[in-house]
């Protein structure tokens, strides 16, 4: 199979097509076209990220309101209150003291809800999925597999643009009378349709450019991947993180679409009065609702989280690669088991798509179909403890660099253990039945997404820096913010896994003050107060980890122009393509068309001169003076 | 520097890039589809006894349309043998072919959406159902007021199951004629729009969708027909390659119209 890929030089000389249509690429593009409408996968990644990055922080401070709503409800909002009153109006009403004086403004219960709803959409579809899945795998897939850009480049510029649509959309809906949606980054109708908002049909809408947007990139990730690897460049000697992405692109290809169809559905139940999720008889407000009935609930949820759970593991394979890349450079041996992790993910990617009911098991769909979704739902564990394994073995023997990148990948792999294993009661019907709908679920996924994915993003973020801009981040300050970010991370969501096991439910916007023993101290099950004290120990640690976000940010814009140079095209001395390239990579990324000789992880190998074997490099030969860099 | 496999194959996948992405694309359309049929699924087996209405809309049209889907599949694949055997004439003559079927399909296909906005279910005052296509409403018509009056050409009945099985042999014999209906006597009026019951809703949903794509295709189909058909000049061959791409799609948009003809119509 290498032979015949071999005798086929995939790349025209780029001199045959001057004077054709897309020649005019060589030309210095001006600002629009460089840095809005370009078609440069490079540039798409960076827009992506930027804009992921921009759409998390905000998610964050969404976040930060309701933490003080919850610690403090109805109290007024310190130094955002009159912002908030003066953008959202009455939904952000007058908070008054005990003797009736003015404090300020506080969040109402609609308010709370919106942010509810808008925090975890924008987490999820604006910032995780975008940066994780669209940016790295942007910038970095057509590097590794020696691509010189993406098979469609056109449609990639459309998928960033409907991503940006989608996201202006959603932010719009902030602004509108009502206010934007209220029911849950979720969803669930009949709710979604009884609350008097025009907030969610802008919700649905811009989930729609969303999807819309990952469905583009999706076929250009597989296409990409299929079509472009570069001679040599095998199915087993791609490096892992191209596999997550591979699977990644899969799940996203055919997991959306249903919700898009249940996007569909519920904007024709919003705007067209239908009543496809709306039961018979459904009264919205002591009155029997104008409806024709005859929908089903249950079928909104089906479709939602037919996508909502192969969701989740959009948002964590793509950080297992980029673990696993920053694990293998940094440990200079193999990945351990490449080819069990390979399997592995592709088991979880065809596993991911019939679980989707563990989110059910309170629905009344039956006993049977439960116990058939809690066993899919145990069996995909395996793979995911397959792949989170063969990471900690990697560590083995190997002389590990301890940098940035290595920490927030060696933080990584913890938390995304107590993710996982925090998971498996939530799996199981019996316990779930108890489990559900409490603060426990809420620091389960947590402990997936934000220390686990997050934080391998940040890995991604400080590893290929200098790739992207020539330059290093400082280190100082990347341990400072790694340090930080772990300690308040958990001092975040290690205490709701103690508020749900006592059953603090999520999505009270008075932070469950109306169940606590210090208000109904009758109650056998009341929240006693040191449950309830916990809200503002998380308000604190939330705070604090805004603030260890500031090294980040300031380290990040600083080091574009100021940080430590680097002195060679492979400053963290890698094997894989996209360190093969110049620095930044031009348009086209390689000087010379890459021939793959060897697999992704060639460290250490005995009888070379370095510990490091690119894979365009023969093995036997000494490591050269750095390769030749072309003017740019 | 240039993208590889844009025109020719890639040795060991056997395929060229444009071709991959649409199967792709199409991959995520059976998704689509296929999660909006199985909400019709769920929709019919969770509607209650006797009322999910069968024999609401015109098979004698629903099959001419099948038949001009049909037809426009062959004359894609036509247009792009002539492609082909390089006859830019004959690729001409069948993709005008291709585009004046798809444009009869949705002209026949609004005729029926105008049918079912036409036709009104009248709950009357007292208890009886009115059903029928409007003729005329009396220009001074107002339900909120109770003035004036509406006039349709249909039928009355007792029940409303009645006017749920339209091939049952009462439905069949029933009269249809011009009755006037005062704006007193109606307690309800709505017409059979997507919100008249759970059909309707998906009957203009997915057919709907369907229609969008029918028109998507028309235009991707005219644009490569008109001013796209530069290219022929150019890059014949990359030109066949995207018929052969639109003409793919093509396929899938009436392969979906075979499946929603018998589930909405036939049933």
């Amino acid at each position: 199979m290498n032979d015949s890929v071999d005798q086929f030089p995939p790349y025209r000389e780029p001199d045959d097509h001057h004077g054709h249509h897309e020649s005019h690429e060589h030309h210095e593009p001006g600002f629009w076209s460089k840095h809005i409408f370009s078609t440069d996968h490079k540039v798409i990644g960076i827009q992506y990220g930027f804009t992921a990055l921009c759409f998390m922080l905000f998610g964050f401070f969404l976040m930060l309101l309701m933490r003080w709503q919850i610690a403090h409800p109805g109290h007024a909002v310190p130094i955002l209150g009159s912002l908030l009153h003066s953008i959202v109006g009455d939904m952000a009403p007058m908070a008054k003291d005990a003797a009736g004086q003015f404090t300020g403004y506080c969040i109402s219960a609609e308010l709370y809800n919106s942010f509810g709803a808008m925090h975890g959409t924008i987490m999820v579809f604006l910032g995780v999925v975008p940066l994780a899945f669209a940016a790295f795998g942007n910038y970095v897939v057509p590097l590794m597999i020696g691509a010189p850009d993406m098979t469609f480049p056109r449609i990639n510029m459309a998928s960033y643009h409907a991503f940006f649509l989608g996201g202006v959309v959603m932010l719009v809906s902030f602004f509108i009378p009502g206010g934007a949606a209220q029911a849950g980054w979720t969803s669930y109708s009949p709710l979604a349709t009884t609350i008097p908002t025009n907030g969610q049909a802008f919700w649905l809408i811009g989930m729609v450019l969303l999807i819309t947007s990952s469905l583009l990139g999706a076929v250009n990730f597989i296409a990409t991947i299929i079509q472009l690897r570069a001679p040599g460049m095998t199915w087993m000697r791609m490096p892992f993180f191209v596999w997550a992405q591979f699977v990644t692109a899969f799940i996203l290809l055919l997991a959306f679409p249903p919700l898009e169809a249940a996007g569909i559905l519920q904007l024709m139940d919003n705007v067209a009065h239908t009543s496809f999720f709306l039961p018979t008889g459904l009264a919205v407000g002591g009155q029997l609702a104008d409806r024709s009935g005859g929908g089903s609930p249950l079928l909104w949820q089906h479709l939602f989280w037919f996508l909502g759970h192969p969701e989740v593991y959009v948002l964590i394979l793509p950080a297992m690669g980029i673990v696993g890349e920053v694990i293998a450079n940094n440990t200079r041996k193999p990945l351990w088991g490449y080819k069990s992790l390979v399997y592995s993910v592709l088991f979880v990617g065809f596993l991911s798509f019939i679980v989707w009911a563990h989110h059910m098991y309170l629905t009344g769909m039956g006993q049977r179909i439960a116990t058939f979704f809690q066993a899919t739902t145990m069996i995909i564990s395996v793979p995911s403890v397959i792949i989170l394994t063969c990471m900690f073995l990697s560590l083995w023997g190997g002389s590990i660099r301890i940098n940035t990148p290595m920490l927030f990948a060696l933080g990584f792999l913890p938390m995304f253990g107590i993710g996982g294993l925090t998971g498996l009661p939530l799996g199981l019907a019996a316990a779930d039945l108890y489990l559900h709908d409490t603060y426990y679920v809420i620091a389960h996924f947590h402990y997936v997404v934000a220390p686990g994915t997050i934080f391998a993003l940040f890995a991604g973020v400080y590893f290929w820096f200098p790739k992207i801009t020539g330059r290093k981040m400082n280190e100082f300050w990347g341990r400072v913010h790694f340090w930080c970010s772990f300690v308040f991370m958990n001092l975040v969501f290690m205490p709701m896994f103690a508020q749900g096991i006592k059953g603090m439910l999520r999505r009270m916007s008075d932070g469950a003050v109306n169940y606590s023993a210090a208000r109904v101290p009758n109650a056998i099950d009341a929240l006693p107060g040191s449950i309830m004290e916990l809200n503002t120990w998380i308000l604190w640690a939330a705070i604090a980890l805004g603030l260890a976000q500031i090294p980040f940010i300031v380290n990040l814009f600083h080091s574009i122009s100021y940080g430590e140079k680097v002195t060679s095209d492979n400053p963290w001395q890698a094997t894989t393509l996209d360190w093969q390239t110049p620095t930044p990579p031009p348009h086209g990324n390689f000087a010379h068309a890459p021939h793959v000789l060897h697999g992704p992880y060639e460290y250490s190998a005995p009888g070379h001169a370095t510990d490091f074997t690119p894979q365009n490099e023969p093995a036997e030969a000494p490591a050269a003076a750095p390769r030749p860099q072309p003017a740019h | 520097m240039e993208i590889p496999y844009t025109i020719e194959n890639r040795p060991d996948t056997g395929i060229y890039n444009a071709k991959l992405g649409i199967w792709l694309f199409l991959a995520s359309e059976v998704m689509l589809f296929g999660g909006l049929f199985s909400a019709y699924v769920l929709l019919r087996v969770g509607a209650e006894p006797g009322m999910w209405p069968h024999g609401w809309l015109n098979v004698t049209l629903g099959t001419i349309n099948t038949l001009l889907l049909a037809l426009s599949a062959i004359t894609t694949l036509l247009a792009w043998a002539a492609c082909k055997v390089r006859d830019f004439g004959k690729f001409k003559f069948f993709h005008a072919c291709t585009i004046l079927l798809a444009l009869t399909f949705l002209g026949i296909k609004s005729y029926e959406y105008h049918d079912k906005w036409i036709h009104y279910e009248i709950a009357l005052a007292n208890g009886k159902f009115a059903d029928g296509h409007l003729v005329e409403k009396s220009a001074d018509f107002d339900l909120a007021k109770k003035i004036g009056t509406v006039t349709i050409h249909g039928r009355f009945v007792e029940d409303r199951k009645e006017l749920m099985d339209l091939r049952s042999p009462e439905a069949q014999s029933a009269k249809l004629e011009e009755h006037t209906i005062a704006a007193a006597d109606i307690k309800k009026l709505e017409n059979y729009g997507p919100k008249h019951n759970t059909f309707t809703a998906i009957y203009f949903t997915l057919t709907g969708l369907h229609a969008l794509h029918i028109l998507g295709g028309t235009l991707v189909i005219a644009y490569l027909w008109g001013p796209g058909s530069r290219m022929w000049r150019r890059d014949p061959e990359r030109f066949t390659n995207r018929i052969e791409v639109s003409g793919l799609f093509w396929h899938f948009v009436d392969l979906v119209w075979i499946f929603l003809f018998p589930v909405l119509y036939l049933t």
